[in-house]
């Protein structure tokens, strides 16, 4: 395994197998009533978040604090970025009082991997941009494995905002990895531009047609419309968007009996995802979320137990 | 002269058997482990006067093997099973930063739990005790046993802590370079201890 976690592309099949196999064991640390093991004693992580996070910064916190790590939160608003301090002076100066390692959440696609050039300590992205957001990919492709078993073989849609959505391609490379069919669907004006090579030379399919995918899915990863990163009109109206390719009550009934729905979150309940699909018995939203804990323990432990890296 | 130079904690048993194989030297035979295995589970119901309140816990992986033997003896002998689970200790180890990263193994703890059980703990080789004492940190984040024992098939000497096995297969006087391997049916196939290195 590489030093740091920048993309998914760091990690190869046996890597990515291993990160899932340990944190199924992180993950019944998860549920002792002691859930605090010594193993990263004496490390310092600073989580930077210079955009705004629920569930990914909380989690990090969370998996470092019960591997015994000092965990130190950092936001932009509050820190001296807001008074114009560069992110290059930012990290380096944090790094200077002696940290080991870097969980970086940026604005800026390939933030993570420009710090990482700047500073020794070990950097894991935890999404920059509209790039790549690996550990959400590998608690996704957990849970999944989870209820679903080996995913080899497996059919997957990701549907939803393609555009605009660093959980699309950390997955779409994590799920090639693992040797799973992916479908993903959009409407035209949310397809990346030049998708079709970027499709045929990972061996993805793409669809227009939501209705054609769901029946023969095992898995539907719905993804957030951002509209905070939306200066254009991407279709002219919610409901529009929701007819065509939102997970909605009826679309829910095409389903195989053992498809599972996915979504990173946060939801936009009604928009993508109807409330029926979101808290249905397929619904494994919440699991993404306790497996985010497990997930980012294995990933920290991985990246900050050992000297160097794994053997 | 591997890793075993470094006193890894984990197994005395070196589990890399490539170089001088031919020069092992066999001390334990298939008979040999299993009438061991056999006086052992008979030691350990002597002094807990019965098989009340025992839970017995593996270390991975051999001693979680060895653990599922001595429960089958002791179900044989007083016709009730014990509860047996295993109890990986790899992130309580002391040496985490000195070695390339392990891949952690499961640890199960049976039903009943380990709240004021009487724990015997199991490996295969008792070294340099570091294992144990790992092994401890992480029985005290379970719960709290009335007492914990520990029961090795092969003690060879050489303790870098002050921790001493309660139930011993055999004492196995080695030079600190030696390598202690221990083959299992459940592992490798077939029973065997060797022993081989050293004296170069």
């Amino acid at each position: 395994m590489k030093r740091h976690l920048l993309s998914m592309n760091d990690l190869d099949r046996h890597d990515i197998l291993t990160i899932l196999d340990t944190a199924e064991s992180m993950h019944d640390v998860q549920r002792r009533e002691v859930k605090k093991l010594p193993t990263l004693r004496g490390r310092t992580v600073v989580n930077m978040f210079f955009e705004d996070s629920t569930r990914t910064r909380s989690s990090f916190e969370i998996a470092g604090k019960w591997l015994s790590a000092d965990m130190i939160n950092i936001s932009a608003k509050g820190s001296s970025t807001s008074k114009g301090e560069s992110l290059r002076d930012t990290v380096r100066t944090v790094a200077a009082m002696g940290v080991d390692g870097f969980v970086i959440r940026h604005s800026a696609s390939g933030a993570a991997q420009q710090v990482s050039q700047w500073v020794d300590a070990v950097v894991v992205n935890a999404g920059d941009g509209m790039h790549e957001h690996p550990t959400q990919a590998l608690l996704d492709v957990y849970t999944m494995r989870q209820r679903l078993g080996d995913l080899e073989g497996l059919h997957v849609a990701i549907v939803g905002d393609l555009t605009h959505s660093r959980v699309l391609r950390s997955n779409l490379i994590c799920l090639k990895t693992l040797g799973t069919r992916v479908t993903v669907v959009a409407p035209p004006t949310l397809m990346p531009s030049g998708i079709e090579t970027w499709a045929s030379s990972e061996g993805f399919d793409t669809s227009y047609d939501l209705d054609a995918v769901l029946p023969t899915a095992d898995a539907v990863m719905m993804l957030r419309v951002q509209r905070e990163r939306m200066s254009g009109g991407f279709f002219p109206t919610a409901r529009e968007y929701t007819v065509g390719y939102g997970l909605t009550r009826e679309r829910l009934g095409t389903l195989q009996k053992h498809a599972v729905i996915c979504h990173p979150g946060p939801m936009n309940r009604g928009l993508e995802i109807a409330s029926d699909a979101a808290d249905a018995a397929q619904s494994l939203v919440l699991d993404q979320v306790s497996a985010g804990v497990a997930v980012r323990m294995s990933v920290l432990y991985h990246l900050f137990a050992g000297e160097g890296s794994l053997s | 002269m591997t890793r075993q130079d470094s006193a890894p904690p984990s197994d005395g048993s070196s589990r890399d058997n490539t170089e001088d194989d031919q020069f092992a030297r066999v001390v334990m035979s298939c008979g040999d482990v299993s009438r061991v295995l056999r006086r052992v589970a008979h030691e350990i119901l002597e002094r807990n006067k019965g098989s009340q309140d025992l839970v017995v816990l593996g270390i991975p992986t051999r001693g979680v093997a060895l653990a599922r033997r001595l429960v089958h003896v002791m179900a044989e002998v007083e016709g009730l099973e014990v509860p047996c689970g295993a109890l990986d200790i790899t992130m309580h180890r002391d040496d985490l930063r000195r070695n390339p990263i392990r891949a952690i193994e499961h640890t199960y703890i049976p039903a009943p739990g380990i709240d004021d059980k009487t724990v015997v703990l199991v490996d295969d080789v008792l070294f340099s005790g570091r294992t144990v004492r790992a092994a401890m940190d992480a029985l005290s984040d379970l719960g709290r046993p009335r007492a914990v024992r520990l029961a090795v098939l092969i003690d060879r000497g050489h303790r870098d802590l002050p921790i001493r096995a309660d139930y011993v297969g055999k004492n196995l006087p080695t030079a600190s370079s030696e390598r202690v391997q221990v083959c299992l049916a459940e592992h490798d196939g077939f029973d065997e201890v060797r022993i081989s290195g050293g004296h170069r």
